[in-house]
């Protein structure tokens, strides 16, 4: 599988305190790649390394190199306008912007000059909606609040404005913590889809849903990458005594 | 142990409803202030918004006037009324002897003979006919007729005598006393008669310095709030901003007024006495309320908003511009309006950079000289004259209705606002 992003030698630090330790991964390209591991171990700092994320809290620092393909993310004289155009995110809660449907997708497309005219735009939008499984469910409220939508609409609509803008990589912070089981499901549903042509991302706290979702997974620790495997072996045989103990459930 | 716990459980909800009950209390106390301030207010005022006409037959004689038949405008302009006017007064009381011809036309506001004037300029052909024209009463006939006055006191305490209360009597027996709404308090400037004394002017500059104060406060403030909150650095320096902002918050208007003053007018050279110093006097006081309502709104607005459009790629100025500015709005809007209300009621500034000038004319724009509601407020309350007494409440009422409607149309705004985006 060829690699999509690859970390080597990643430290995070906030303030004094050191909240990656050394990371290096690699991110296959069209798989899904899940970070599992107890709260406060780093998968989520990591996770927006990769779109600087970061860049937003004043106290953090990272150091070491994270390649997209062949552009240094890490870098100060990266365009991270033209990084997050093609690492989208979808945030741990729900945040539609408080507009309409239509306008919440149509935001990306629009501030990147994607599209030249209405009808294309409006293309987008529907063909987003419809890869986000969406679509039937809000095709005759276009134009109403995107925030009056039940949370696991709300979360797809997330998703499917990320994918407006057709970026190469998706990440997923814990997209599902906020929603109910059959929400949950047809999230998963979508990510094994968007899968065929997007490289994913995803944080998650549910062990069962790494197992179900992921081809890769990578087990966070203390800010140290404990174990990085394919999702079968970490699960089924892992390598190492905490790995093993935490998919176990007995700390964490 | 159980019954430890029922007297517990008894003391905390007593405690709860002392609580409410202070609660209740002040603000009951707070609307009786209220009530009482309002019925103060509009048990003195509400006389002013009427007005005495006293009926007069005047005879528009056209040798008196010595004009030719068919006069052209400017002729009527130019004629001398004063005889007319002089004798159709003295020609209610049949038997007025020499000595109190005064009294008769000390009745009638001094301005009788522009309104004799003015009646024939628009009727031109009444020219040589005997016209019953109501004409303003003076002040002190106002009083005596809306019973402000007191008539069972000696002569010699009373503005108004034992003959001219005779000839009031007559009059109203007649019929040719009359009430009407008074309309020339809304539409006459300031003037030294408290009869004819309108709030025109000192509305209009209030309004216009409101305008200029809002023109030139809100963008930047707004801008000013927006960049310390999104984009400044966090280091001493913008500390140090921040500190003193909230400072001039606090500083007393006065002091604005003697900035105004020093710079605007002396250095500057602008013109004293009109709306637009007065109102770039006030946004001085305005910008320091909008600039920390700007700023509290924008906190506000949640970061997962902005983490959402930085995700998107949006850079960020699009960020705030796109999401964060219009999510604030309503709050910083409803921060302006407080701002300008505050600066509603300011007096002190205007008075020093001459905005109490005695100015009997109307602003047709904010370079105009004018007064402005609250300084008519004080400048009538200086005034001995029952007339202005009554003129001082109205003026305050007109005050209070012109914040209730600023403060409702900011509530409006921020509803359909707060409908759009939630």
């Amino acid at each position: 599988m060829k690699s999509k992003i690859s970390a080597k030698g990643v430290n995070v630090y906030y303030g004094e305190k050191q909240a990656l330790k050394n990371i290096s991964i690699e991110i296959g390209e069209k798989e899904v790649t899940a970070l599992i591991g107890p709260s406060g171990c780093g998968k989520s700092t990591f996770l927006r390394c990769l779109n600087r994320m970061n860049d937003v809290i004043d106290i953090c620092r990272v150091e070491g190199s994270i390649k997209f393909d062949n552009l240094e993310i890490n870098s100060k004289e990266l365009d991270v306008v033209r990084l997050r155009e093609n690492v989208g995110m979808v945030f741990q809660k729900p945040n539609p912007f408080p507009k309409t449907i239509y306008e919440n997708i149509a935001y990306g497309p629009t501030i990147h000059g994607l599209v030249q005219s209405k009808q294309e735009l409006d293309e987008i939008v529907e063909t987003s909606l419809k890869k986000a499984a969406l679509w039937n469910e809000v095709k005759d409220r276009l134009h109403e609040i995107g925030t009056g939508l039940s949370g696991g609409q709300q979360q797809r609509l997330c998703i499917a404005r990320a994918i407006s803008i057709k970026p190469e990589v998706i990440l997923m912070d814990e997209p599902c913590s906020a929603l109910d089981p059959i929400a949950t499901a047809q999230i998963e549903e979508l990510i094994d889809e968007l899968k065929n042509e997007h490289t994913i991302v995803i944080v998650t706290h549910s062990m069962s849903q790494a197992a179900r979702v992921s081809q890769k997974t990578g087990f966070f620790h203390l800010g140290n990458l404990i174990e990085f495997d394919s999702t079968e072996k970490i699960f089924k045989n892992p390598g190492n005594q905490q790995t093993q103990d935490y998919i176990t459930g007995r700390f964490g | 142990m159980n019954n430890k716990r029922k007297n517990f459980l008894e003391k905390r909800y007593k405690s709860e409803k002392r609580f409410q009950l202070f609660g209740l209390a002040s603000i009951s106390l707070a609307l009786i202030f209220l009530v009482i301030f309002l019925i103060k207010i509009f048990s003195n005022g509400y006389s002013a918004f009427t007005k005495t006409w006293i009926f007069v037959e005047v005879n528009y004689d056209r040798e008196l006037l010595l004009l030719e038949e068919n006069p052209s405008s400017e002729d009527l302009n130019n004629a001398d009324y004063y005889d007319i006017a002089y004798q159709s007064i003295i020609a209610l009381d049949p038997e007025v002897d020499e000595s109190s011809e005064t009294f008769l036309i000390e009745m009638f506001a001094y301005n009788y003979e522009l309104e004799i004037k003015n009646y024939l300029k628009k009727n031109p052909s009444d020219l040589g006919k005997i016209v019953k024209l109501k004409l303003t009463a003076s002040d002190d006939i106002d009083q005596i007729n809306k019973g402000n006055y007191p008539r069972d006191i000696p002569e010699e305490n009373r503005r108004v005598n034992n003959y001219q209360l005779k000839i009031f009597d007559m009059l109203e027996a007649r019929g040719d006393i009359i009430n009407t709404f008074n309309l020339s308090f809304f539409t006459n400037p300031d003037s030294r008669e408290a009869e004819l004394a309108g709030i025109a002017s000192s509305f209009m500059g209030t309004l216009f310095s409101i305008l200029v104060c809002l023109v030139f406060s809100f963008p930047i403030a707004v801008l000013a709030g927006i960049y310390l909150e999104e984009f400044a650095p966090k280091n001493k320096f913008t500390d140090f901003i921040e500190v003193n902002i909230n400072n001039l918050a606090a500083v007393p208007s006065i002091v604005f007024g003697l900035l105004g003053l020093g710079v605007l007018i002396n250095i500057f050279g602008l013109p004293r006495s009109t709306p637009l110093v007065g109102g770039i006097t006030l946004s001085l006081m305005t910008l320091p309320t909008i600039i920390i309502a700007a700023r509290a709104s924008l906190k506000a607005v949640p970061p997962s908003i902005k983490e959402a459009a930085l995700a998107m790629g949006a850079s960020k100025m699009q960020t705030t511009l796109h999401h964060a500015v219009p999510l604030s709005m309503p709050g910083t809007l409803s921060g302006t309006i407080i701002g300008l209300a505050q600066a509603l009621g300011e007096t002190a500034p205007l008075i020093l950079i001459g905005m109490v000038a005695f100015v009997n004319t109307i602003p047709g724009s904010p370079l105009d000289p004018a007064a402005s509601l609250p300084v008519q407020v004080y400048i009538w309350s200086e005034s001995a004259e029952r007339g202005f007494v009554e003129k001082v409440s109205a003026c305050i009422m007109v005050l209070l209705i012109f914040l209730i409607t600023m403060n409702l149309t900011a509530q409006i705004i921020r509803h359909r606002f707060e409908k759009k985006w939630s």
